[in-house]
C-alpha cells in the first residue's frame, strides 16, 4: 500500500525556499489577473458558463449514446477505437500497437490522461523511446518530475533551474537562462527527435459525438508535429471528453483558454477527422475511474471539468505549495477532488490542504462547486478514519465540550488562564503549530458572557 | 424586534469587546437584544473538519438555545454561513430549520434588514483595510467577488463604513484574497496558513492601512497573530467596533 501523500509537510519545503514559492506565486496570480480580463470582455461570460455547465450534464446524463455515437462515426472515418475499462489496460493497449507495427521511437503531446495512467514509466519498460514535444512537459521528462500544473506543467521552475537543467542534459551554458536561448536549445535538440519519430501521441481536449472527430488545444503547436509527420497517430481520451455537436465546441472553446490563460483561444486548436492518408488513427477511450464517479450521487459532477487550470491558478493555497506538493498527477483543487477518488488512502489529506476560500467554485468555467466538493470529500475521509489521527481525536474531544454549556465554560477558563500565565517557552513550543509564525492572542479579562452577567444582570 | 445575540465561541472567549459592541450597536438601534448565556458554539469547527457526528450535538444544542428568538444575529460571517448552509449534522426538526433561516450576520442585518441610514455615534479618522472573509464573500454574497468582473459591482460592508465620519478606505493588490485562517487549517496546514496571512497583512501595509477591519473576528485572529510576530504597525477592528464608535 503506498504511503499517504503529506502535502501539508511539502508546501513547508516549498516556502521555505522562497524564491521559488514567491515566484510561483507571482506568475499564477498573474495567469488569474488575465483571465480576470479576458472575462471582463465577455458580457455573455455567467451565460457561456452555463450553458457550458448544462452541455456537459447533459453529455454525462446521456454518455453511453454518445459514446457508442462517437465510436460509430470515427470508425466510419477509418479511426480504430479501442476501449480501455483502466490505466493498465490503456497502456497495454497503446504499447501493443506500437509494438505491432515496429514502431520504437515516440513524439508526444502533453496529455493529463496518460500521466493518470503512469503511460510513461510502461511504454519505457517495452522498450519504447517516448519524447515529449510540449516544452514545459519535457523539462520535466528531463528532471524525472511530473507536471505541477495541467497546461504549465515547470511553472514551480525558475528559469536558472531550467538552464541548469539544460547545461547538464544538452550542453548548453549554464548561466545562460535568456528564455529565448533555452527554447531554442530545446528546438534544436528536439526537432531530429520529432522528425524520425515512428509514431504520434496525443490526448484530447474534447471529443464530438456527432462527428467522430477530436480537438487538442495547444499553444506550441507540437500536438500537430506528432500528429502529423508520422504515419502512426494514437489518441488517448477520457471518456468524459465527449460534447454531442460541433457546434458545442464553441462554447468551450471560448471558455478554456480565457479561464485558464487569459487568451480568447488556445494558439493552435487542431481538429482531428480520421487518419491521415495512408496513414492509421487509433483512439482509445479510457474509462478508468469516471464511470464509478459518474454512478456516484456525490462526485459526478468532477466529471464536467474541461482541465483549464482556472481553479489552480486562483487557489491561494496551491499558489503558496507548488503543484508538486500534492504528490499526484492533478494538484491544486480539481486534484482534491480527483486525486482521492483514485486512492482514498494516499490522497486522504489532500481535502483537508484548503481553506475552503470558494474562489474554485467562482472561476470554474462549467460550474464545478469544487469548494461544495472539497468539504464533501472531507466528510468521506472522516467517516472511513481516514483523518490524521491526532485530528480525529481532537475534533472529538471539541464537540464532546462544545455541545454542554458548562464543560465549554470550564474549558474557556482553563484555555484562557493557560495563555495568559503559562511562560512563552512552554506556549512557544514546536507542538503548537500556531506559534511558528504567529504570536498567542491576548487573553481578555473576561469573558462576555461574564460581562453580561455583570452589566446587564445575566440572560 | 425580538433578536436573540448570537457570540461566536472564540468572541465570547478572546474578543469580548465585539460582543460588547455588537450588543451596544443594536441596543443603540433601538432594539431589544436577548442574550442567551448557554450558548455555546455553531459546530462549525467539527462540521468543517468533516467530522458529522461530532458536530451534531452542538449543532442541536445552538438550535435549542435560539428557538424563542424571531432573529438571531451574529457577529461573524463563516459563524453565520455555517448555521445557514452546513448545520445539518443534527436532525432537522421544524424548530432547527426556522433557527436556520433566522440567522443573520451583523453587517447584512443592518444593511438589507434595517437599512441602517447614518451611525452617529461612529468617528473613525484611520486609513482602513477592509477584509471581507470568504465566507462572507462567496458564501453570503457580501460583496462582489473579483472572480466576476461581468456582475454589477456592489459592497455592503463598504456601504456600511462610508457612513463613518473620518474614515478613509485603502485599496490593496488582491483585495478578497483568503487570509489563510480556514479554521483548523491554520494548525494543520502551519506553513502555507501563515505564508497566506503574512501576504495579506504585508498588502494592507504596503498600501498605508493603518487598521484592517473585518466582520469576521477569525480571520483578525490570525492576522494579528502575523502582524505582532512581524512586529507591523498594523492594528485590527471588527467593523461592530467601527459603527459603535470607536474601541473602547
Amino acid at each position: 500500500m503506498s504511503r499517504p501523500v503529506d502535502a501539508a509537510a511539502n508546501a513547508a519545503l516549498f516556502i521555505a525556499d522562497p524564491a521559488h514559492q514567491e515566484t510561483h506565486d507571482r506568475l499564477v496570480w498573474g495567469m488569474r489577473q488575465h483571465r480576470d480580463k479576458a472575462v471582463a470582455a465577455i458580457p455573455e461570460w455567467e451565460r457561456l458558463r452555463d450553458l457550458a455547465s448544462k452541455l456537459k450534464e447533459h453529455t454525462l446524463t446521456h454518455l453511453d449514446r454518445y459514446l457508442e455515437q462517437f465510436e460509430a462515426n470515427a470508425t466510419k472515418r477509418g479511426a480504430q477505437v479501442h476501449w480501455a475499462r483502466d490505466a493498465a489496460e490503456h497502456n497495454e493497449i497503446v504499447a501493443q500497437i506500437f509494438l505491432d507495427r515496429g514502431a520504437r521511437r515516440i513524439v508526444k503531446s502533453k496529455s493529463m490522461l496518460q500521466e493518470e495512467c503512469g503511460m510513461m514509466p510502461y511504454l519505457a519498460g517495452r522498450g519504447l523511446e517516448v519524447v515529449e514535444s510540449d516544452l514545459g512537459e519535457r523539462i520535466q521528462q528531463l528532471d524525472h518530475e511530473g507536471p505541477s500544473h495541467i497546461f504549465v506543467p515547470a511553472i514551480h521552475k525558475l528559469r536558472t533551474d531550467v538552464a541548469a537543467l539544460f547545461a547538464k542534459n544538452l550542453g548548453t551554458d549554464p548561466d545562460d537562462s535568456e528564455p529565448h536561448h533555452l527554447a531554442e536549445a530545446m528546438r534544436q535538440n528536439a526537432r531530429p527527435k520529432f522528425l524520425r519519430a515512428d509514431a504520434g501521441m496525443t490526448g484530447a481536449n474534447f471529443a464530438v459525438a456527432e462527428t467522430g472527430g477530436f480537438v487538442v488545444c495547444t499553444n506550441e503547436g507540437n500536438a500537430d508535429i506528432g500528429a502529423t509527420l508520422p504515419k502512426l497517430h494514437v489518441a488517448s481520451v477520457g471518456i468524459e471528453k465527449l460534447v454531442p455537436r460541433a457546434r458545442d465546441l464553441g462554447v468551450f472553446v471560448r471558455l478554456l483558454a480565457r479561464s485558464g490563460l487569459g487568451s480568447a483561444m488556445t494558439q493552435y486548436t487542431s481538429h482531428f477527422h480520421g487518419p491521415k492518408p495512408g496513414g492509421e488513427l487509433h483512439i482509445v477511450l479510457v474509462d478508468n475511474t469516471r464511470s464509478a464517479r459518474l454512478g456516484s450521487p456525490e462526485f459526478w459532477e468532477v466529471l464536467k471539468c474541461i482541465r483549464c487550470g482556472a481553479c489552480m491558478n486562483t487557489c491561494p493555497v496551491y499558489r503558496r505549495s507548488g503543484g508538486l506538493a500534492y504528490g499526484a498527477t492533478y494538484s491544486g483543487p480539481i486534484g482534491v477532488i480527483l486525486d482521492p477518488g483514485f486512492d482514498h488512502r494516499k490522497y486522504g489529506e489532500l481535502p483537508f490542504h484548503s481553506t475552503l476560500c470558494g474562489s474554485c467554485t467562482e472561476v470554474c468555467p462549467v460550474k464545478i462547486d469544487v469548494s461544495g466538493q472539497i468539504a464533501k470529500w472531507r466528510r468521506v475521509i472522516a467517516s472511513e478514519g481516514l483523518m490524521a489521527p491526532g485530528e480525529s481525536i481532537g475534533m472529538k474531544a471539541l464537540g464532546a465540550t462544545l455541545a454542554h454549556p458548562a464543560t465549554f465554560h470550564a474549558a474557556e477558563a482553563i484555555g484562557l488562564a493557560a495563555i495568559a500565565h503559562l511562560p512563552r517557552a512552554v506556549v512557544d513550543n514546536p507542538l503548537n503549530p500556531w506559534t511558528k509564525h504567529r504570536e498567542m492572542p491576548t487573553p481578555p479579562a473576561e469573558t462576555f458572557r461574564s460581562w453580561h452577567e455583570r452589566n446587564r444582570g445575566g440572560a | 424586534m425580538n433578536i436573540g445575540l448570537f457570540v461566536p465561541c472564540y468572541v465570547d472567549a478572546l474578543f469580548p469587546e465585539v460582543a460588547i459592541a455588537t450588543l451596544e450597536l443594536l441596543e443603540g438601534l433601538g432594539i431589544d437584544v436577548g442574550y442567551p448565556a448557554d450558548q455555546t458554539c455553531c459546530g462549525q469547527p467539527m462540521a468543517n473538519s468533516g467530522c458529522q457526528p461530532e458536530s451534531a450535538a452542538t449543532e442541536a444544542h445552538f438550535a435549542a438555545c435560539f428557538r424563542d428568538f424571531e432573529t438571531v444575529v451574529g457577529p461573524s460571517g463563516s459563524c453565520v454561513h455555517h448555521v445557514r448552509f452546513h448545520l445539518d449534522a443534527t436532525e432537522q426538526t421544524s424548530e432547527v430549520v426556522r433557527v436556520r433561516r433566522a440567522v443573520r450576520e451583523l453587517v447584512e442585518f443592518l444593511h438589507d434588514d434595517l437599512k441602517v441610514g447614518a451611525f452617529p455615534r461612529a468617528r473613525f479618522p484611520h486609513k482602513v483595510g477592509l477584509h471581507d472573509s470568504c465566507t462572507a464573500i462567496r458564501g453570503l454574497g457580501h460583496c462582489r467577488s473579483s472572480e466576476h468582473p461581468t456582475r454589477p459591482a456592489f459592497s455592503k460592508t463598504r456601504d456600511l463604513l462610508a457612513k463613518v465620519e473620518g474614515l478613509a478606505l485603502v485599496e490593496i493588490d488582491r483585495p478578497d484574497e483568503c487570509c489563510g485562517f480556514g479554521g483548523s487549517f491554520c494548525v494543520t496546514d502551519e506553513a502555507v496558513s501563515s505564508k497566506m496571512g503574512e501576504d495579506r497583512v504585508r498588502d494592507f501595509h504596503r498600501h498605508g492601512a493603518e487598521y484592517i477591519a473585518s466582520a469576521d473576528m477569525s480571520c483578525l485572529l490570525h492576522m494579528k497573530g502575523i502582524i505582532d510576530r512581524l512586529g507591523l504597525p498594523l492594528k485590527v477592528i471588527h467593523v461592530a467596533q467601527i459603527l459603535n464608535g470607536g474601541p473602547a
